[in-house]
C-alpha cells in the first residue's frame, strides 16, 4: 500500500506556499507541476507592485522552502478516482499516488492579447503585453523597446469586457500598470507615459501610495478612457484613439510603444482535472468554491481544496494568505476525518 | 506590420458559401452611381466563370435606406426582406447574394433577429401574407457579391489580362481597401476576415498583384453614414469624415481605392472633387485624384474589359492615370460615348482637379 | 490630435506647481465651487483642458473664478488650487 499524501496540483506561489505550510504542519505534500520548474507566473516577473520588490528574491525564498518537499516536475495528471475518501491519482510519468486530500493550485493564464483584435497585438510591431515588458525589465532584450518617447498603457485588456466574455476585474492590472509605468519612465526619463484606465482600483496595502508616487514623482499621466483602436502610421508608430471621459472629448495620439495590461483567465486545460474530480466552474470559468465567505478554500467535493488564482484573479499577498489558510483547512479536514496521513503523523 | 498576425485572423474568419446557383439582387443606387458594376458582376460570374446567377424583375429595394434614415420601422424593413426571400423561394433558389452592403447588413440582421426571436419571424410571415399573399423560405446561404468575387479571385487572376502592377516599373500598385461598414461591423463572423482586418478585398488585391495599404483611419466610415449625408444640414460631417480618411492615406501615395459598398466608392470619389474645390488639394499626383473603384470594376479591368464598358467615365476622379499605370489600352475619345456610340456629354473641367 | 498641442505654458505652470500632477479627478473642487453654481467654472476641468492644450476654453472658465479658496479647503490631495489659479492668470496672460 502506498503512503498517503496530500497532492498539490500546480507549483506556482499558491502551490509552493500550501506545500510548505502543510509540511510544517507535519503532513506529506507532493507538488505536481506540468512545467520543468516551480514558480508559475512569478518566475516571469521582474519586480512586484506596489513597491517594485525583486520578484526573484521572493521566488527564491519560496523555492528554498520547498527544497525538501516531494515534487513531480514535467508531470501531468492522467486520471483520478475516488474511493472511500481516498484519491487514486495516476501521473503521466507512470507513477501513481494515493492521496487523502487534493489542493488545486492551478493558477491562471494571462489573457491572450490577440483576442482584442482592435489593439493589433501580433500585427502592429510596437504593441506589447505586460508580461513582455516584465521580460524586458529582466533581460533588457526586446528590440521593440528602443528609446520610446511616448508610451501608453491600456488597462483592463481582457477584463471587464463582455466582448471577450470576461466581465470580471483582474485585480492586479491597475497596480501593475502604474508600477511598470514608473519603471519605464525611470528607464526613459524623457518619455511621456500615459495610462488609459476606466477606474483605478488601488485597493491594497501601499497601492494608493504607488498611485500618488506615479503622479508626483514620475509624472505618469492617467487618462480616464479605454483605448478603442490602434493602428500604425507610415513611420510605423502607433496611432491610438480613446475618449478622454473626464472632458467628454475624443482623443487621438501617436505613441512609440503600447503596453496591454492583459488580465487573468482560467488556466487552460484545467477542465480536464475538474472533470476527474467532479468540480464545477463559475460562469467566468474560474473554479467554483463552496461559498464566497467561509468556504473559499473548499470545493463542493469533499477532500478537494483550492488556493490562489484558480478560483478568481488574485494578488500575490492574497494568494499567499489563501495558501496558508488552505493548509490549515486541509489539516483540520484530515484531523476530523481521521485520515491515514493524519494518524501517521503522531 | 506583422502580416502573419493578420493571416491568423483571416484563417479564423472564413465562411462557408456555395460556389454556384445564386439568386442575385441588385442595389437601389449602384446602377446610377456605377452603372457598369452589377452588369460586369453578372457577366463575370455567368460567362467567365460559368455559374448560375439568377435575378428577378420583381425584386425591389430591401428598405435599408429608409430603415437607416429612420423613416420606416424594422418590421416594415423585415417584411420587405421577407418578400425578397419569397421571390428567391418561388424562383427555386436557396442561395441569396446581394450587391449592396447595407442590404447584406439588413439581411444578416434580420436572419439573426429571427433566429433569436422566432415569434418575430412568425409575425413577419403573417405581415407578408396579409400584404402580398406570399410565403417565404429563409435562404440556406447568404452572401455578399464581393464574397463571390473573393471566392473566385484566384480563378479571375488566372483569366486576367492585366495585373494591379505598374506596367512600367513592375512594382505592385498601392491599394487602399475600404470595406462597407455594414459588411461585418455588426456581425464580424459573417464577413471574410472579420471586422477589424477584413480579408474580402485584401484577398482580391493580393491575388491580382497589388499591395494593400493599412493606414490609420482605415476602419472609419467613408463618410456616407446615411444620417450624415441624407440630411442636408449634416453633409459637413460627411465630407469632414472623408477628408480625414484622405489626409490619413495621403502619405502612402495610393494608386487606387477598392470598395465593396454602394456608398463608399461614391463618396470617396465625388467628395474628392468637392475637397479639391474647397481646399485646392488633390490626393493623386499632378492634380489628379485617387481613383475609387468598385471591386467589380477592378475585376473587370484586370480581366481586360473595356474601361468605358465598365462605366469608368461615370467617375468624378479621372481613371486614366490608373489605366496608364496598369498598361491598359483605351480610346480617350470614346470616354464620353455611350454603349451605342451615343454622346453622353463632356463634363466641364473644375479648377482644382483634373477630370481627363 | 494630442500630438500637435503646445504644452510649453502648461509645463511652466506644472514646474511652479508640481502638486497639479496629483489631481485624481474626484470633483470636490467643482462641487464646492461658489461660482460653479452659475457659471461653467470647474477647477478640475481647467487643469485637464490646459493639459490637453485647450488653453482658450480653460482661460474662459478661469475668468469666472472668485478666488474664494473653497477648492483649496476641500482638495483631498491637498493641491494649492489658489496658487495654481494665480499662476495660470500670470503665465497664460503672457501670451
Amino acid at each position: 500500500m502506498n503512503e498517503h499524501k496530500i497532492l498539490i496540483i500546480g507549483g506556482g506561489p499558491a502551490g509552493m506556499e500550501t506545500a510548505y505550510q502543510l509540511k510544517k504542519l507535519g503532513l506529506k505534500p507532493v507538488i505536481i507541476e506540468r512545467s520543468d520548474k516551480l514558480g508559475g507566473h512569478l518566475a516571469q516577473w521582474d519586480r512586484l507592485f506596489p513597491a517594485s520588490d525583486d520578484a526573484e528574491a521572493l521566488l527564491e525564498k519560496m523555492r528554498e522552502q520547498c527544497i525538501d518537499i516531494e515534487k513531480r516536475l514535467n508531470t501531468r495528471i492522467t486520471n483520478i478516482t475516488k474511493e472511500n475518501n481516498i484519491f487514486h491519482v495516476s501521473l503521466s510519468n507512470g507513477n501513481s499516488y494515493d492521496a487523502d486530500a487534493i489542493v488545486l493550485c492551478t493558477g491562471f493564464d494571462l489573457f491572450k492579447a490577440e483576442r482584442k483584435q482592435e489593439y493589433g497585438y501580433g500585427i502592429y510591431n510596437n504593441v506589447i503585453t505586460n508580461a513582455e515588458l516584465e521580460h524586458y525589465f529582466k533581460t533588457h532584450n526586446d528590440e521593440r523597446i528602443n528609446e520610446p518617447k511616448k508610451i501608453g498603457f491600456v488597462h483592463c485588456v481582457g477584463s471587464r469586457d463582455v466582448k471577450v466574455n470576461n466581465t470580471y476585474c483582474s485585480k492586479v492590472c491597475c497596480a501593475t500598470a502604474l508600477k511598470q509605468a514608473c519603471e519605464i519612465k525611470e528607464e526613459f526619463p524623457d518619455s511621456d507615459v500615459y495610462c488609459f484606465y476606466m477606474d483605478l482600483r488601488m485597493f491594497g496595502k501601499g497601492y494608493e501610495d504607488l498611485y500618488l508616487k506615479a503622479q508626483k514623482d514620475f509624472d505618469i499621466k492617467c487618462v480616464r478612457g479605454r483605448v478603442c483602436e490602434v493602428s500604425e502610421n507610415i513611420e510605423g508608430k502607433l496611432v491610438i484613439k480613446a475618449e478622454d471621459t473626464l472632458l467628454g472629448t475624443p482623443m487621438k495620439m501617436t505613441l512609440d510603444l503600447l503596453v496591454l495590461m492583459c488580465g487573468m483567465e482560467k488556466a487552460s486545460g484545467i477542465e480536464r482535472i475538474q472533470n476527474m474530480l467532479n468540480i464545477k466552474s463559475n460562469a467566468d470559468g474560474f473554479i467554483e468554491t463552496r461559498d464566497t465567505f467561509y468556504g473559499l478554500n473548499h470545493t463542493k467535493e469533499e477532500g478537494v481544496f483550492v488556493a490562489g488564482a484558480c478560483t478568481s484573479p488574485k494578488t500575490l499577498p492574497d494568494t499567499i494568505a489563501e495558501a496558508r489558510a488552505a493548509a490549515v483547512e486541509v489539516f483540520n479536514y484530515l484531523k476530523d476525518n481521521g485520515q491515514q496521513t493524519f494518524s501517521l503523523r503522531f | 506590420m506583422i502580416v502573419e498576425g493578420k493571416q491568423k485572423i483571416w484563417a479564423d474568419y472564413q465562411k462557408d458559401i456555395p460556389d454556384d446557383h445564386y439568386f442575385y439582387v441588385r442595389s437601389c443606387i449602384r446602377q446610377s452611381f456605377f452603372p457598369g458594376s452589377e452588369v460586369t458582376f453578372l457577366d463575370i460570374t455567368r460567362n467567365k466563370l460559368g455559374k448560375d446567377f439568377y435575378e428577378s424583375a420583381y425584386h425591389t429595394t430591401c428598405g435599408g435606406i429608409a430603415y437607416h434614415s429612420d423613416s420606416i420601422p424594422q418590421e416594415t424593413a423585415m417584411t420587405i426582406i421577407a418578400r425578397q426571400f419569397a421571390l428567391m423561394h418561388e424562383s427555386g433558389y436557396e442561395n441569396y447574394v446581394c450587391s449592396c452592403i447595407t442590404s447584406f447588413g439588413c439581411y444578416t440582421e434580420t436572419l439573426e433577429t429571427w433566429h433569436e426571436f422566432p415569434e418575430l419571424e412568425a409575425k413577419i410571415r403573417q405581415y407578408l401574407w396579409d400584404s402580398c399573399k406570399k410565403e417565404f423560405a429563409k435562404p440556406k446561404y447568404l452572401a455578399h457579391a464581393s464574397d463571390i468575387i473573393y471566392k473566385f479571385r484566384h480563378e479571375i487572376a488566372r483569366q486576367a489580362k492585366y495585373k494591379l502592377i505598374n506596367a512600367k516599373t513592375g512594382e505592385p500598385l498601392k491599394v487602399v481597401e475600404h470595406i462597407g461598414c455594414h459588411y461585418s461591423k455588426m456581425f464580424p463572423s459573417k464577413g471574410f476576415g472579420g471586422a477589424e482586418y477584413p480579408h474580402v478585398l485584401v484577398g482580391m488585391v493580393e491575388a491580382w498583384g497589388g499591395e494593400v495599404i493599412d493606414y490609420p483611419e482605415r476602419r472609419q466610415c467613408c463618410g456616407f453614414g446615411f444620417r450624415q449625408y441624407l440630411i442636408q444640414a449634416n453633409r459637413g460631417y460627411s465630407i469632414s469624415n472623408t477628408h480625414k480618411k484622405f489626409e490619413s492615406m495621403e502619405p502612402y501615395e495610393p494608386d487606387l481605392i477598392i470598395t465593396n459598398c454602394p456608398g463608399c466608392p461614391y463618396f470617396l470619389d465625388r467628395w474628392q472633387y468637392v475637397i479639391a474645390e474647397q481646399t485646392g488639394k488633390t490626393y493623386g499626383k499632378n492634380g489628379y485624384g485617387i481613383p475609387a473603384l468598385t471591386y467589380e470594376e477592378v475585376a473587370g479591368l484586370v480581366m481586360g474589359y473595356n474601361p468605358w464598358d465598365l462605366g469608368l467615365q461615370m467617375h468624378q476622379v479621372a481613371i486614366e492615370p490608373l489605366l496608364d499605370k496598369m498598361g491598359i489600352e483605351y480610346d480617350p475619345k470614346a470616354k464620353y460615348k455611350g454603349i451605342n456610340g451615343k454622346d453622353l456629354g463632356t463634363p466641364i473641367n473644375p479648377i482644382n482637379i483634373k477630370l481627363q | 490630435m494630442m500630438d500637435d498641442i503646445d504644452l510649453e505654458l502648461f509645463n511652466k505652470l506644472e514646474a511652479l506647481n508640481p502638486d497639479i500632477k496629483t489631481c485624481m479627478a474626484c470633483g470636490l473642487c467643482t462641487a464646492t465651487c461658489t461660482t460653479g453654481k452659475f457659471t461653467d467654472m470647474s477647477f478640475r476641468k481647467v487643469i485637464l483642458m490646459l493639459q490637453r492644450g485647450k488653453d482658450k476654453e480653460a482661460i474662459e472658465k478661469v475668468k469666472s473664478c472668485m478666488m474664494c479658496g473653497k477648492c483649496m479647503m476641500v482638495c483631498s490631495r491637498g493641491i494649492n488650487t489658489r496658487n495654481i489659479l494665480l499662476s495660470i492668470t500670470r503665465i497664460y496672460n503672457e501670451r
